[in-house]
Formats: C-alpha cells, sequence, structure tokens
C-alpha cells in the first residue's frame, strides 16, 4: 500500500508538470501572438478541425521525433547526447519536494501530499538547480562549435551568478516561518495578519519576492535574461548544433524549468496550496460545501465554455464550408457534457455530508486546484513578461546579479531580522 | 541498507579512479562530481541531510562548477596536457596495492563500530550546523571569511595583466 501511494504521487508529479509543459507551449505561441497584436500559429489541423492552434503540438512533436539528430564532427560523443538529458532530469527532479496539498489525514494514517518529505526542504532545490547548471555548460563545451561555447559559458556565468540572490531572497522567509520545510513554510503561510490579511510570502517579504522573481527568471534562462539562448545574438546558443529529439529535451527542459519556478514562486511567495482565509480544517468542515462549490464551479464553467462553443458555431455556419464549421462542435459537446454530470452532481449531493475521508478528499482536491491556478498563473507570468521586456546584454545582466541583487538581499536580511527581533520584543 | 553503502562507495571510489585516469580534463572533472555526489549520498545515508545537501550544493555544484570554467577557458585538449602517461600494468599493480592495504588495515582496526549507530541524533541538522557554526567556531568563521576575502584579493592581484 505504501508503494502504491509513493508510485502516485511518484505519477502525479511527472504527468502534472508534463501537461503543463504541453499547454505552456501553445500558451506561449498563442499568448506572444495576443500580446504582440497577431493571431498566431493556427494552421495545423486534424482532418479539418483546428483547436485554436493546439494541434501545432502534435505537428511538433511528429517533427521532432522524425528529425535527423545529428552528431556534428569532433564533438566529444558521450557529453554531446548526455548533455540533454541531464538538464531535463535535474529540473524534473526538483519537483520531489513540492507539496500540492496539505497532508491527508485518512483512515488513521498521515498520507504528505510531496514525493520527498526531506528535513531540508528548500535547499533541496536550490542544490538540484545548481546542479542544472551542467546541462548548459556541458551542451555547449561538447558541440565543438564557438557560438555554442559562448552561449554555454554564458549560461553557466549567469546561472551560478543569480543563484545567489535566489538563495539569499529565501532566506528571508526561513527566517518569517522558522523553517525550511516547504510544507511547513506553507502552512505558516495560512495564518492572518491583523486579522484579515493572509500571511503570504509576498506581504511579509515583498523585496525578498521581487528579488527571488528575478532570480527565477535568470535561473531558467527566461527572458528578459536569455542571453544563453539569444536567438538574435549567438544563433541559438549551447544547443545551436542540437537537433531532432535531443533538442526537443533542451526545449523541454526550459519550459520545465518555468513550471518549476512558478511552482516554487507560488509555494514560497503565494500560499501555495492554501485556499485563502480557509485553513485544512475549515475545509474539512465545511466539506460539503466547499464540494458543492467545486462542483459549481466546474460545471458552470464547463457550461459557460459549450455555450461560447455554440455561439461560435452559428457565427461562422457557413463561412468556411469545411470541417472548421464543425469545431465548435468537437470541443462544445464533450464540455457540455460534462457541465450536465457535474450540475447533477451537484444537485444530487447537495447537503449530503461526505464521510471523514470524503471531507479530507475534497480539501484535497480543492487545494491541489487551488494550488495548480498560483502555478498556471505564473506560467502566464513568465510568457507575459518574455513577450514585454528586451534582453538584458551580458554586462548589464552580471552588474545587476552581483551589484545590486546581492547588496538588496543583504539587506532584506538584516532588515527581516530587525523586524523579527522587534516583534518579538 | 548494506547494498545501498556498497553502490553508493563504489561509485565514490570509481569517480575518484576515473578522474585521476582520464586524459579529457573535463572527463576528469565530471568524475570528480560523479564522486562527490556519492559521498553525498554517504552523507544521507548517515542521516545528516544537511551536510548532504551542502555537499551537493556547494561542492559538486558550485566549485566543480568553476572548475569546469576555468577547464574550458584555458581551452585544455587532450594533447595539451599529455604526459608520459601510465601504463596498464602499473594501474593494476596500484589497485592491487591499494586493495591488500585496506584489508591490512581492516584486519588491524577491526574494533570499529557498525556504521548504524556510529552517529548521534541529530548529527548535520541545520540546527546542529548552524549552532556550532555560529556559537562554539564562531572566531575561525570569521577568520575563514577574510582569509577567503585575502585569496579572492590575491587572485585579482596576480592575474590582473599589466596594461
Amino acid at each position: 500500500m505504501d508503494y502504491l501511494i509513493i508510485i502516485l504521487k511518484a505519477l502525479f508529479i511527472w504527468i502534472v508538470p508534463l501537461i503543463f509543459l504541453l499547454v505552456l507551449i501553445w500558451v506561449e505561441r498563442k499568448g506572444s501572438s495576443f500580446i504582440q497584436d497577431r493571431t498566431g500559429p493556427n494552421r495545423a489541423a486534424i482532418a479539418g478541425v483546428r483547436l485554436a492552434g493546439l494541434v501545432h503540438l502534435i505537428a511538433d512533436v511528429v517533427k521532432l521525433l522524425w528529425k535527423e539528430m545529428m552528431i556534428p564532427a569532433g564533438v566529444n560523443r558521450l557529453f554531446f547526447m548526455i548533455a540533454p538529458f541531464i538538464g531535463f532530469t535535474f529540473v524534473l527532479l526538483s519537483f520531489a519536494v513540492i507539496p500540492w496539498a496539505d497532508t491527508l489525514v485518512v483512515a488513521g494514517r498521515e498520507i504528505p501530499m510531496q514525493l520527498a518529505t526531506l528535513n531540508v526542504g528548500v535547499l533541496f532545490i536550490l542544490a538540484i538547480t545548481s546542479l542544472e547548471v551542467y546541462g548548459a555548460v556541458l551542451a555547449g563545451w561538447a558541440s565543438n562549435n564557438k557560438f555554442a561555447l559562448l552561449g554555454g559559458l554564458r549560461s553557466t556565468a549567469q546561472m551560478i551568478s543569480y543563484e545567489i540572490p535566489l538563495g539569499l531572497a529565501i532566506v528571508g522567509i526561513f527566517m518569517t516561518f522558522e523553517t525550511v520545510q516547504l510544507n511547513e513554510i506553507v502552512r505558516g503561510q495560512g495564518e492572518l495578519l491583523w486579522g484579515f490579511l493572509p500571511k503570504w510570502g509576498v506581504v511579509v517579504q515583498p523585496l525578498g519576492f521581487i528579488l527571488f522573481l528575478t532570480a527565477a527568471f535568470a535561473e531558467a534562462n527566461r527572458n528578459p535574461f536569455d542571453l544563453p539562448e539569444g536567438e538574435s545574438e549567438i544563433v541559438a546558443g549551447f544547443h545551436t548544433e542540437y537537433s531532432g529529439m535531443r533538442f526537443a529535451l533542451f526545449y523541454m527542459t526550459e519550459y520545465v524549468a518555468i513550471v518549476l519556478m512558478a511552482a516554487i514562486i507560488a509555494t514560497l511567495y503565494f500560499g501555495g496550496w492554501q485556499v485563502p482565509w480557509m485553513t485544512t480544517e475549515k475545509l474539512v468542515a465545511h466539506a460539503s460545501i466547499v464540494r458543492s462549490v467545486l462542483f459549481a464551479t466546474f460545471g458552470v464553467g464547463a457550461a459557460v465554455f459549450a455555450w461560447w462553443m455554440w455561439v461560435f458555431t452559428k457565427r461562422v455556419r457557413g463561412r468556411f464550408g469545411d470541417m472548421r464549421e464543425k469545431e465548435g462542435i468537437v470541443l462544445g459537446v464533450p464540455c457540455a457534457i460534462a457541465a450536465v454530470v457535474l450540475l447533477y452532481l451537484l444537485f444530487r449531493y447537495y447537503g449530503a455530508q461526505p464521510s471523514e475521508a470524503g471531507a479530507g478528499v475534497v480539501a484535497l482536491v480543492s487545494q491541489t486546484v487551488m494550488f495548480l491556478v498560483k502555478m498556471a498563473f505564473f506560467c502566464w507570468f513568465f510568457i507575459w513578461v518574455r513577450w514585454s521586456l528586451p534582453r538584458f546584454r551580458y554586462d548589464q545582466l552580471m552588474r545587476l546579479g552581483w551589484k545590486t541583487m546581492i547588496p538588496l538581499s543583504f539587506v532584506n536580511i538584516f532588515v527581516t531580522g530587525l523586524v523579527i527581533l522587534l516583534i518579538s520584543r | 541498507m548494506a547494498i545501498a553503502f556498497y553502490i553508493l562507495a563504489f561509485l565514490s571510489i570509481l569517480g575518484g579512479v576515473l578522474m585521476v585516469t582520464r586524459k579529457n580534463p573535463l572527463s576528469s572533472a565530471f568524475s570528480l562530481i560523479l564522486s562527490l555526489v556519492a559521498v553525498a549520498g554517504l552523507f544521507a545515508m548517515l542521516l545528516a541531510e544537511f551536510i548532504f545537501i551542502l555537499q551537493i550544493l556547494v561542492y559538486a555544484g558550485a566549485i566543480m562548477v568553476l572548475v569546469i570554467f576555468t577547464i574550458m577557458l584555458l581551452n585544455l585538449k587532450r594533447e595539451e596536457i599529455r604526459e608520459t602517461p601510465v601504463g596498464k600494468f602499473q594501474v593494476v599493480f596500484l589497485i592491487i596495492v591499494c586493495a591488500a592495504c585496506a584489508f591490512g588495515f581492516i584486519e588491524i582496526f577491526s574494533d570499529i563500530p557498525a556504521a548504524d549507530v556510529a552517529t548521534a541524533e541529530d548529527f548535520g541538522s541545520i540546527e546542529q550546523v548552524g549552532r556550532l557554526m555560529l556559537g562554539d567556531y564562531l572566531f575561525p568563521f570569521e577568520v575563514i571569511s577574510v582569509l577567503l576575502l585575502v585569496a579572492i584579493v590575491g587572485v585579482v592581484l596576480l592575474a590582473k595583466r599589466v596594461i
């Protein structure tokens, strides 16, 4: 039974980031086009159904699978082939300590909702992030290409420079919540300051939040810090010579790093799985209301989407003359069915008290949904910033990291310590 | 548990042996990283979780990155550093001698206690390391930071090009 729980948790943290990854690629393309006032990719179709660009993901996968995986001449084959795996492995490994819900108490046993409840919590993520550097370094070096080497060295320098403010910004969180373990930090964010404000990380550590956010962008090699893969400057940086599935691994590493950073920001600074103003005990106590709210939200959401699809179908009737007119039906009918099912469940179980285990599960689901919503918001934030800000130059980047952010993080630690000391008097 | 120890010990020794026998300096560096991570695993087996994390974070994650940086910037290739290579015979002889010495020592000092009772309850936890570092050993801690500053200034001075 223990093994089953471990396997289920491992599957959860394996599948959820990958689903986020797929959706994120699509959201990046559509979101960037939305920001740039254009339509974005919407041509790939399955039997005429275009799904607003989602089919492009399948086209991408097919292309990357079947592209020739070239190994250039003169490379060190072992390092060339290992490099993509190192980056991807470590970035996916960091998800092991992120809690997506509070500890589930069912049938007398406590099941923590993280894969590995380490005593050192967040430090594990810092350690694994510092090992991710080797993916870019190896890729740049092993490519036997000056541009790739430059990109690899720049990436290394950037990532190790911004690891320091990343770690120092979190020290403020450690001091405020007096623990290193992620689940305890999230639980500590459920308390209320002055009676109405949830003690989220961003409320008690605003400067730390800004520092961590900036350093997270730098760690994920993401605009405005994407000099290592600056497309307009050094071709593609450290993954110039990679093609096919190896490039796909680098591509996936970048997006899973975004998801990871979004998850960490949501966990440390925005309350993680905490539903605002509702602790776990309150959720379990009012489980029937929470369940009704969940059913109602998803049911109404699905119904709204289905209605929108119906309006869309009516509007484009006769415009295209091919399968595109049926798109609304393809999307709308499953959503309508889901809406009907959810609303039926809502009315059937309205007011019925769930059992002990059922209440725990309801709390679990609502907290997981909250966590995923926060994570999704920050993923969108990453994409939003990418298409809004220009890229940093290398010396500007280094100056920002060493001369601005490290002193600011020391100031943050000092002020946090001062405030804690004064409050505890 | 014993199998985990044997695997980790084998990996750390393998990393060390590979490090001194590779011709490519980058392969040596990565073998060293393998060895360090295996040693970190040994720390984790002793339930010293903070030291395990620090070993990966600082040693394998930061120091080795700087070493690799240096190797890449100096652009050391295989040919440039080749000296008299170590013959295979010599390597085998050395391994046999080391193994014999190891067994000899184990025979002599055979009253070492078993691994799982050798450490205290909170060996290597954050609280204990913090208390030691900032409590009992505060002065050496501060002196070390001054020493590092001296080293950095010395490196900058030595490596500065006279323009």
